[in-house]
């Protein structure tokens, strides 16, 4: 930057914020790394080089299909959020008069705030076997006995795709209103129709936003407790869920964090899968 | 045709977003003791309840010291550090940004355990305290990066003619700077109380006794569905609202204009 100064008083202005992430993040989780390699000899803790968790982890059916329910969970949350968030934004961007668009993103997205507690419990209250999505599918006679909505996975996926579906639109809008319409213009002059404009011009235009808004969705959801503890219904245990069974009931902290290594390696390597197309640095 | 479509699109997906928060608050007013279908109220009894109820206000208070408590320490070590790299040459800059970046990037979930493993074999003891040193850990990369996107080459003018006209340092940044970036540490402060008054698992892990609203909510929900707990989420999503139409409202207007 011009006319920046060099010094010690800089140091002085940068320590305090360096030392907290220093202390409180770095110096946790080299911990954490180094506890994944520690052991349990009944209930005290052995540090050391073992395996040991890697290995249950890769031998323990119940470990790995936490694994693979969690990867499921989130690929299918990831895809349905963006489909259904991806005409949301556009309708937002093209349809809606330009002094209402930012009162329409507003309300689209006011909801994301509330907490993910809170959030999960309301979708438990819609989905309870006596709650309002039961009772209008029986009232109008579709069903003739009420389905068992909650406690399912499909709870969790509606639940994650709810608050997904409002982060999407809010990154997919502000990629979409950053396309000039010149574009549009010169694809439809040039013959053609609206569906092809769309798939040449528009959607590669706007992959970036996409992916970085897919990528986030990936890295909430696959991180997340809450969602599939309360609305899951504890049938098939997500990744969160076995870390904070062992941390709770066994108190097994080196496979707790092991899993967590875990979790992070997935999240890299999602990263590196679509690293060419990320641009975090626009959220 | 593809007009009326998207029209219809658009009630759909707002009705999609709003029937949770929507069912939240209505049957937070039921007259019954069950938050479901018929609804017989308004009643405002189980506010009421829930007012009387002194684990809730107290977690109620406690939720409001931590996210204030931890939102001003994050946003003072957020402007320093911010000010420290956009005002002088340091060698390795772009790994400190990095660095002081880098919670964002790891789940909330992690982030705890970390500290809960660190905390507790320092002998450390659960409390407000560590609740609130876990959300300064995910608040600070936030402000330090809304305040560091707002201070650009233009105000270094200004900080050189206070220097001239003999302003020390600590004049320079608290008279000078600090009025200049006000908007973005205004919004970095709410964003970060928003996000800290919400969050769940980093109290959940590293709290005991003293517990905050989300943690209070959670333990109340192992009795199944209730209007209590509509009513205290009806309220926690209330100050949340109340939080974002601030930052909205005082900060995002004026930037505009």
């Amino acid at each position: 930057m011009t006319g920046a100064r060099s010094g010690a008083a800089g140091w002085g202005f940068v320590a305090p914020a360096l030392l907290w992430t220093l202390a409180f993040f770095i110096v946790p989780f080299v911990v954490m790394g180094a506890m994944s390699l520690a052991t349990l000899d009944g209930r005290t803790l052995v540090w050391g080089l073992h395996p040991d968790n890697y290995v249950e982890l890769a031998t323990r059916a119940y470990l790995w299909r936490a694994i693979i329910v969690s990867l499921e969970i989130t690929l299918t949350v990831t895809i349905v959020s963006v489909l259904l968030a991806y005409p949301l934004a556009a309708i937002i961007a093209f349809r809606v008069p330009p002094r209402w668009q930012r009162l329409a993103l507003l309300l689209a997205i006011l909801p994301f705030w509330t907490s993910y507690v809170v959030r999960s419990y309301a979708w438990l209250l819609v989905l309870a076997q006596e709650g309002i999505v039961n009772r209008a599918l029986t009232g109008i006679g579709l069903l003739d006995d009420p389905v068992r909505l909650a406690n399912t996975r499909f709870a969790t996926v509606t639940g994650f795709v709810h608050f997904f579906v409002m982060l999407l639109t809010l990154t997919i809008y502000a990629n979409l209103v950053q396309l000039s319409p010149n574009y549009r213009r010169a694809a439809m002059d040039l013959g053609a129709n609206a569906f092809q404009t769309f798939r040449h011009v528009i959607l590669p235009l706007t992959l970036p936003g996409i992916v970085t808004g897919a990528f986030l969705t990936f890295v909430l959801c696959i991180g997340d407790y809450v969602t599939p503890q309360i609305l899951g219904g504890n049938t098939e245990l997500t990744v969160p869920q076995v870390i904070m069974v062992q941390l709770g009931r066994r108190a097994n902290f080196p496979l707790a964090s092991a899993l967590a290594i875990v979790l992070m390696g997935i999240v890299t390597l999602a990263y590196l899968g679509c690293a060419r197309w990320l641009r975090l640095d626009r959220i | 045709m593809m007009r009326a479509a998207s029209w219809a699109y658009l009630i759909l997906a707002y009705g999609f977003i709003y029937l949770p928060v929507m069912t939240l608050v209505l049957f937070s007013f039921q007259g019954s003791g069950l938050p479901v279908p018929p609804f017989d109220g308004p009643s405002l009894q189980w506010y009421g309840e829930v007012l009387g109820d002194r684990d809730v206000t107290d977690a109620l208070i406690h939720s409001l010291t931590v996210s204030l408590g931890s939102s001003a320490i994050a946003v003072a070590l957020g402007f320093c550090a911010a000010y420290g790299l956009a005002r002088f040459i340091l060698p390795g800059s772009a790994l400190i940004r990095g660095l002081l970046i880098a919670p964002i990037t790891v789940s909330y979930l992690i982030v705890g355990l970390g500290l809960l493993i660190v905390l507790t074999n320092a002998g450390l003891a659960l409390s407000l305290l560590t609740v609130a040193i876990g959300h300064v850990v995910i608040n600070l990369p936030l402000a330090f990066a809304i305040i560091y996107a707002s201070m650009g080459a233009q105000q270094q003018n200004a900080e050189r003619a206070a220097r001239d006209l003999g302003a020390g340092e600590l004049q320079v940044v608290t008279l000078v700077t600090v009025p200049m970036v006000a908007p973005a540490i205004a919004a970095a402060f709410f964003l970060s109380v928003t996000l800290s008054w919400d969050e769940f698992i980093i109290a959940f892990l590293l709290s005991r006794f003293d517990i905050t609203l989300p943690v209070e909510i959670w333990s109340m929900l192992s009795s199944g569905l209730s209007p209590r707990l509509n009513a205290v989420g009806s309220v926690v999503f209330l100050v949340s609202v109340a939080g974002v139409l601030i930052l909205e409202l005082l900060v995002l207007r004026r930037r505009r204009a």
